[in-house]
């Protein structure tokens, strides 16, 4: 069981690299919304690898079942609150990053930039 | 070996935390919180289940599986409330 012991290790440093990875993001992306997509995605990736390697260390059905329903409800809960707090971070109107160029919510705060509509009214 | 790993995993998962708890202090804006706030839930449940990993306490995952419903549950409330609230 040598080899399960490595795989569970490896398994836990990647999803402990993927966790500081969003932490980081968090902390450096300049907006609400890259800072939600940053902490949605790679801690959801990184909780991921955690649980996998947790499950091959416990040959029960107990423990894993417990694993599996966690690691279900987490991937399915953080698109969810993504979504959410994306949703009321547009309708709040909270101040985006000055380099977006494009805000279909609210396609007159725009900043113009290449690659915004109002540039360029030829179909691409 | 794997007590020495699940060692290295909580320092880097408590780093994390910390950063998060810095976006948490300085964030400009309410929406930045709650999501400081998410992201600090959801690496408290990597925190338990690494903890599991290496000691094999079984007991910790139904704490683990409370801290992410009520980790959810607490941000859609959050967020209700940032879309409900008007000042003044």
């Amino acid at each position: 069981m040598i080899v399960l012991e490595w795989i569970t290790a490896l398994l836990l440093l990647i999803g402990a690299l993927f966790s500081f990875l969003a932490a980081v993001g968090v902390l450096r992306f300049p907006d609400t919304l890259l800072r939600m997509q940053s902490s949605s995605k790679a801690s959801t990736l990184g909780v991921a690898c955690l649980i996998a390697g947790t499950a091959l260390q416990f040959p029960e059905v107990s423990v894993i079942i417990r694993l599996g329903a966690l690691a279900s409800f987490m991937m399915l809960t953080a698109p969810l609150t993504a979504h959410i707090v994306a949703r009321v971070t547009l309708h709040r109107r909270t101040p985006l990053w000055e380099g977006t160029i494009l805000n279909e919510h609210e396609p007159s705060e725009c900043a113009p930039g290449p690659g915004a509509p109002s540039d360029d009214p030829s179909p691409r | 070996m794997l007590y020495i790993v699940m060692q290295i995993v909580l320092v880097v998962l408590v780093v994390s935390q910390l950063i998060a708890l810095v976006r948490l202090w300085r964030g400009p804006t309410l929406p930045d919180r709650i999501v400081a706030m998410d992201l600090i839930a959801v690496l408290t449940v990597g925190t338990i289940i690494t903890t599991t990993a290496g000691t094999g306490q079984r007991g910790l995952l139904d704490a683990a599986s409370l801290i992410a419903l009520v980790g959810f549950m607490g941000t859609l409330a959050y967020a209700w409330f940032w879309l409900k609230w008007r000042p003044g």
